[in-house]
């Protein structure tokens, strides 16, 4: 996979001296302990145990740090929510399921840099009172789970995990877990689900998982970047890490790029820059000089963004907002002129169906009748009644259920049809599809 | 014959179970061992799986039919999973679709006749920039084309061994 190429100079893309976690992405033995040594690796340790773990806690709040796995709530509020007195043991669980459609920024940690998250696994543990952590990896990621793995086992023989940790008096036990192919553990009480043995069935909160997760005791979630994002914050200070960024959005951030560009890739930018910057410097532009027609800006559940709001959105949390849609996993996913966007609702619409775990009605039911009414639009069997019904049913699918994955299913729909009503309404007007891609599925 | 796991994966089994506060925990980990050494999780396996971590078979069934990466029945030796989510379907992976069932003879979810290949369609692999992705059993192949895919389909049937994790046909 293209990592960060660097050939072109510009002002959007980051020299590697300021990468907080490509600096060295590109070293051959990163994966391994004494790459990763050799280039300054758990370093942070030594600082992080002279702290006290409040102090940790304040300086990631200061730090701004907010949760990269698509939500973006603050870390230190959400570390700062787990009752520390309970008498209950606190578990951290490392979110590594990465399966948002448009997402891979986690998998090229994993498997280049895996003693990066092992090291920000220690100091939030350390931070938020924790013995024993489960990184959750999605099952697909087969290669990438051998990698950890193995930097596990070097981890405990080198003494970073374990009882004791380099003399610091702090235990960490870190155990790697598989999943096996379901979208809903990603979301963080279907994680919990899933690692109690049961199906990923997501979970009412309040309770919220800081409260009461994992087998009933306080639990922390966090994204796989977020964790990887501690160790540097607590090196080099809350201050240095806000200098990146601006405004609510601060830090540098893996944006992983797909579709019609010329380097698809994994990159990481500071917060805050031009949306069409980035695609033209980091991603070479589009490809085979097709035009733009829409993005994706933030995996599959965030609502697209037209040509010319490309042109002026910035990445970072407010300027998504304003645009209605969200930064959510950094999934980018450029659109040609060359696509029927009905034809790739369809597919989105059938993912969340298929993904749907089934307790909820609205979502259930809300998720199989999206998809029909996209592909009855697609096939030019539909009429502007059955487009209403389809911004009703995904209306109705909004704040009703347990977790946001019906939510995520309905708003790119929603999206979708604001952004570009021209392209429903020609399938409608035409009586099919005037690109000749929908209704001739391989399936 | 009675279902049990070979010498070495008890031992694996008993030091999986040493990882986990309770039981239950260990049950993905538990079929991933079961489906390594049996191929495919049968009644009588999960059965054997119910006992071992002590819950009722009816909860292991529910878990192998809810996660799909379980195969509940013989997928071939090379199960070829195609993504065809929203970059790969952009980038072709429908034409890949279309040449695996032409080629093989095979629709969605069906296994060649000799027991070679099956055809599973499957959502995003998190390999979008390389799409279009086919992972086959654990490796990802990918930047496919039709053509890429017709000689990959090749060597796999000559038993040409691929190259490791990861096979980037670019
Ligand atoms: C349907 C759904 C799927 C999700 N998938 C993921 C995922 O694959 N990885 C991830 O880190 N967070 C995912 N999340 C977000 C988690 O619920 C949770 O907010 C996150 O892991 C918290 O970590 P953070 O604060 O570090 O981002 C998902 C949420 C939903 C609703
Ligand atoms: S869409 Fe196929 S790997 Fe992401």
């Amino acid at each position: 996979m293209p990592i960060d190429s660097d050939s072109i100079s510009s002002s959007v893309i980051l020299p590697d001296e300021k990468k907080i976690f490509f600096k060295h992405i590109r070293k051959e033995n990163l994966h391994t302990l004494s790459g990763y040594e050799s280039v300054g690796g758990y370093s942070s340790l030594k600082k992080a145990f002279a702290m006290p773990p409040d102090q940790i806690i304040d300086e990631v709040k200061k730090s701004a740090l907010r949760g990269r796995g698509g939500a973006g709530f603050p870390t230190g509020s959400k570390w700062g929510f787990v009752p520390f007195d309970s008498g209950k043991p606190i578990y951290l669980l490392c979110n590594a399921d990465e399966s948002e459609p448009g997402t891979f920024k986690d998998r090229v940690i994993l498997e280049k840099n895996p003693h990066s998250l092992i090291e920000g696994i220690i100091v939030s543990s350390f931070a938020v009172r924790c013995h024993k952590s489960y990184i959750y990896i999605r099952g697909e990621y087969v290669h990438a789970g051998k990698i950890v793995e193995k930097a596990i086992a070097e981890a405990y023989a080198k003494g970073y995990l374990g009882k004791n940790i380099l003399g610091s008096g702090h235990d960490l036990e870190v155990v790697l877990h598989r999943g096996a192919g379901a979208y809903i553990c990603g979301e963080e009480t279907g994680l919990i689900s899933s690692l109690e043995g049961k199906k990923g069935y997501p979970k009412l909160k309040p309770p919220f998982p800081a409260i009461s997760g994992f087998l009933g005791c306080p639990t922390v979630v966090n994204n796989v970047e977020t964790l990887c994002a501690v160790p540097w914050i607590i090196e080099n200070g809350a201050e240095a890490y806000t200098q990146y960024g601006k405004g609510q959005s601060k830090g540098t951030k893996l944006f992983s790029i797909s579709g019609w560009v010329k380097t698809p890739g994994t990159y990481e930018v500071e917060m805050g820059i031009s949306l069409k910057a980035f695609i033209d410097e980091c991603a070479g532009g589009m490809k085979n000089g097709a035009k733009l027609k829409a993005v994706i800006p933030g995996g599959s559940s965030t609502p697209p963004l037209t040509a010319s709001e490309v042109d002026v959105a910035c990445l970072d949390y407010e300027s998504m907002l304003k645009f209605g849609t969200f930064l959510g996993s950094g999934g980018v996913i450029v659109v040609s002129e060359h696509q029927c966007l009905l034809k790739l609702l369809e597919h989105l619409a059938e993912f969340y169906w298929d993904e749907s775990c089934g307790q909820c009605t609205p979502c259930r039911e809300g998720t199989g009748w999206l998809y029909k009414m996209i592909k009855k639009i697609g096939r030019g069997e539909a009429t502007s009644a059955d487009l209403e019904s389809l911004k009703k049913t995904a209306k109705s699918m909004m704040g009703t259920t347990i977790c946001a994955l019906s939510d995520a299913a309905a708003m790119p729909v929603l999206g979708f049809i604001n952004k570009f009503p021209e392209e429903f309404q020609a399938h409608l007007d035409q009586k099919g599809c005037p690109m000749k891609q929908c209704g001739g599925s391989a399936h | 014959m009675t279902i049990c796991f070979n010498p070495q994966n008890k031992l694996r089994f008993e030091n999986t179970l040493a990882k986990y506060e309770i039981k239950a925990s260990a049950l993905l980990p538990t079929l991933w061992l079961a489906q390594e050494q049996f191929e495919f999780l049968t009644p009588e396996v999960m059965d054997y799986v119910a006992q071992l971590l002590e819950m009722p078979p009816a909860h292991v069934y529910e878990a192998v039919t809810f996660y799909i990466m379980y195969k509940k029945r013989d997928m071939g030796k090379f199960c070829l999973q195609v993504c065809n989510n929203i970059t790969c379907s952009m980038m072709g992976s429908e034409d890949l679709i279309r040449l695996i069932k032409k080629e093989l003879h095979i629709g969605l979810n069906e296994v060649t006749e000799d027991k070679m290949f099956s055809l599973v369609p499957v959502q995003c692999l998190g390999s979008c920039d390389t799409a279009p992705v086919v992972q086959v059993n654990d490796d990802y192949c990918e930047n496919l084309n039709p053509e890429k895919l017709r000689e990959l389909i090749i060597k796999l049937r000559a038993g040409i061994v691929l190259e490791g994790p990861g096979i980037p046909c670019q």
